[in-house]
């Protein structure tokens, strides 16, 4: 029964996946310029002709699109346009694991701390501990990343020289970043953690569970926690994908050499195969990660799993 | 009263709102006999689910509290006992049955693990023996094939099914006494009818004393040894099931019989007992029922009544008992319910006999 449902569910993501190629491919066509337009000047248009008739840009449209998809299918994303001649694959790899890095780190932490956060405001309701968290909550929300990342990087990097400004170059070198990206995210989860676990609290069967003697840590921990991250869950996981595929602001800031910065300089200059590459990355990522918070769904709540319904 | 096993004396819960405090329950006296059926009935608002509340120590804190009163149980005054001390009394000597089957049962956890909570919590039991005990508590309250039924979740369970749950778990560790919230109000007629049938069953094997708490007067007189009428916090009259149906003396008691649909009531309409219950923020003077009592004398907007003694079982409070007021019989069409009453009931023991 679950093997059956997942293997549907990736013959969906594969049929996703290749729409996806396909709306790119054509979307691409509609970009202005030609991948060679930024070396103009120093080319001859003899030159920039065997540059193209060489990347197969010549052929007609179709021609290029069955070439592209076969591919593809074959796991060649093709060769970049910039680079001497590097593949895609090498280009992405190098620059996602920077950004897989920073954002696994900051979505970990940020949402374990939003949950703990909106637990307990959630058990100390209407007190002064709420309501901070709640300050906290409304504060990562409204402000942007890049706003705590500059005053993160001001004061300590520049002002108390606690941490590296830039750059990546080891453990430490991840901290203002992460701090920087996690603030939303575990916003995110304590305003909802904090809304879910007070309508669980009130519910008749928390009453229910207090009516046979279980004690508050038990109620807690083993009634409420799973039924008020139900919700939770469904944000994170695009947020799971925004995160690890990097943002491009902190990047530019903490000058991480991550994704998201490639991604734009590669739409700038018109490097067809990276663009394309990328958009592949990011639309397999977040399929996977849609299919991950569906089957967890159905670990967390029994309502939701697929072996046998009503019976 | 020797047999009485909880006493509860001059009960007040208060709940502090935005437009003030509301005096939820103002001076609650009542005692349960051992192996007994009590009913509360009342409207919403009167008091009844919060006199239960207190009784449980489940009145939501910080906003209520039990400001006077004593709920003595086996030598303790269970209005005094910290939340700890409450834990160790919940479930297992006192239990609850709720309202609504669809909502009270935790929707992420095994039913099994639900009733078997409370097992491992007071009786100490080893998870196998828990888990033989669940089954066989299953097996009680009717649900056919419990081992395979153990290892479900509620989304499983229709909603008489998982009501006989909630009684299961609420039956775990023998109480001594069970509240009964209106079980059957969320419950379709039929399903109704046999969870009382089961109740009765049980508290014939158990010899458990009940609360039975209910708006609806047909389900009272079917499964209740006594019955308390409650208005706007306080008990108006309490007596066994005969005292208040046959020979009710409050005009509250009076108005919700007469509200009651019968069998052959076709010919007659449904009386309403006029008005609202009071503002139990500001209590009116005097007694609460004043302004929608039709018999309503100067006494009653200037002093409360006490609890006037019509029998050895049976009590009210209402002036008109008073040996100076006027003496003022039921309204026909509630007469006319009495004894309709009585000629059902005779009929249906001839018919049993």
């Amino acid at each position: 029964m679950m093997a059956k449902y997942i293997i549907q569910r990736i013959i969906y993501m594969l049929i996703t996946l290749f729409i996806i190629a396909s709306a790119t491919f054509v979307l691409m066509q509609f970009l202005p310029g030609s991948p060679f337009n930024e070396l103009g000047g120093k080319m001859t248009a003899e030159q920039e002709e065997i540059l193209l008739e060489e990347y197969g840009l010549n052929d007609p449209v179709p021609v290029q699109y069955a070439r592209y998809i076969s591919n593809m299918v074959q796991g060649d994303l093709g060769v970049s346009f910039q680079y001497d001649n590097r593949s895609v694959t090498s280009i992405i790899l190098d620059r996602l694991g920077p950004s897989a890095h920073l954002g696994a780190q900051a979505l970990v932490i940020g949402s374990i701390l939003g949950i703990i956060l909106g637990m307990v405001a959630a058990i100390r309701h209407n007190t002064w501990v709420d309501y901070s968290s709640n300050v906290i909550a409304v504060i990562g929300i409204s402000i942007p990343s890049f706003v705590f990342a500059g005053l993160l990087q001001y004061y300590f990097a520049v002002q108390w020289r606690i941490f590296p400004p830039s750059f990546w170059e080891g453990p430490i070198y991840t901290v203002l970043p992460t701090v920087a990206l996690m603030i939303f995210p575990m916003a995110i989860c304590a305003r909802f953690m904090r809304t879910e676990m007070l309508e669980v609290l009130g519910s008749d069967y928390i009453e229910l569970a207090r009516a046979k003697g279980v004690s508050n840590n038990t109620i807690m921990f083993k009634h409420a926690l799973r039924n008020a991250l139900i919700p939770v869950i469904t944000v994170l996981g695009p947020m799971t994908v925004s995160l690890m595929t990097g943002t491009l602001v902190i990047e530019q800031i903490f000058a991480v050499p991550g994704i998201g910065e490639q991604f734009v300089r590669s739409i700038s200059v018109n490097d067809y195969p990276v663009i394309m590459g990328t958009t592949m990355l990011f639309s397999v990522l977040f399929v996977v990660v849609i299919l991950v918070v569906d089957l967890l769904y159905g670990l967390i709540d029994p309502r939701i799993r697929l072996t046998g319904g009503k019976d | 009263m020797d047999d009485s096993i909880l006493d509860v004396r001059n009960l007040h819960v208060t709940f502090d709102t935005y437009g003030g405090k509301v005096q939820a329950v103002r001076g609650v006296n009542f005692s349960l006999k051992k192996g007994e059926t009590l009913a509360i009935v009342g409207e919403s608002g009167s008091g009844k689910s919060v006199t239960t509340k207190a009784l449980m120590g489940l009145v939501a804190k910080p906003a209520g509290k039990i400001p006077k009163g004593e709920i003595l149980f086996e030598d303790k005054d269970l209005a005094k006992l910290t939340e700890k001390q409450m834990q160790k009394i919940r479930g297992k000597d006192l239990s609850m049955i709720f309202q609504d089957p669809m909502t009270s049962l935790n929707p992420t956890m095994k039913i099994g693990k639900q009733i078997m909570e409370g097992l491992i919590l007071h009786q100490n039991l080893s998870k196998t023996n828990a888990k033989k005990r669940a089954l066989e508590l299953l097996e009680l309250v009717g649900i056919p094939d419990p081992v395979k039924r153990i290892d479900q979740y509620p989304h499983q369970f229709s909603g008489g099914m998982r009501q006989r749950v909630v009684i299961a778990i609420a039956l775990a560790c023998n109480p001594k006494i069970l509240i009964a919230d209106e079980p059957t109000t969320a419950l379709d007629v039929t399903i109704q009818a046999q969870i009382l049938e089961l109740m009765k069953d049980i508290q014939e094997k158990m010899d458990t004393s009940i609360i039975f708490i209910t708006h609806d007067l047909g389900v009272v007189a079917n499964v209740a040894d006594r019955v308390a009428v409650m208005y706007a916090g306080k008990i108006v009259e309490i007596g066994t099931v005969d005292d208040v149906f046959y020979n009710p003396k409050h005009p509250y008691t009076w108005g919700l019989l007469g509200s009651m649909p019968t069998v052959d009531s076709e010919e007659e309409k449904l009386i309403a007992i006029p008005g609202t219950p009071p503002d139990l923020i500001h209590p009116p003077k005097g007694d609460a029922f004043a302004a929608r009592n039709e018999y309503i004398m100067q006494i009653d907007l200037e002093e409360e009544p006490p609890m006037f003694k019509v029998s050895d079982t049976h009590y009210a409070a209402t002036w008109l008992l008073h040996e100076d007021a006027p003496d003022v019989n039921p309204p026909q069409a509630v007469k006319k319910r009495i004894s309709d009453a009585r000629r059902n009931k005779s009929s249906v023991e001839e018919v049993r006999d």
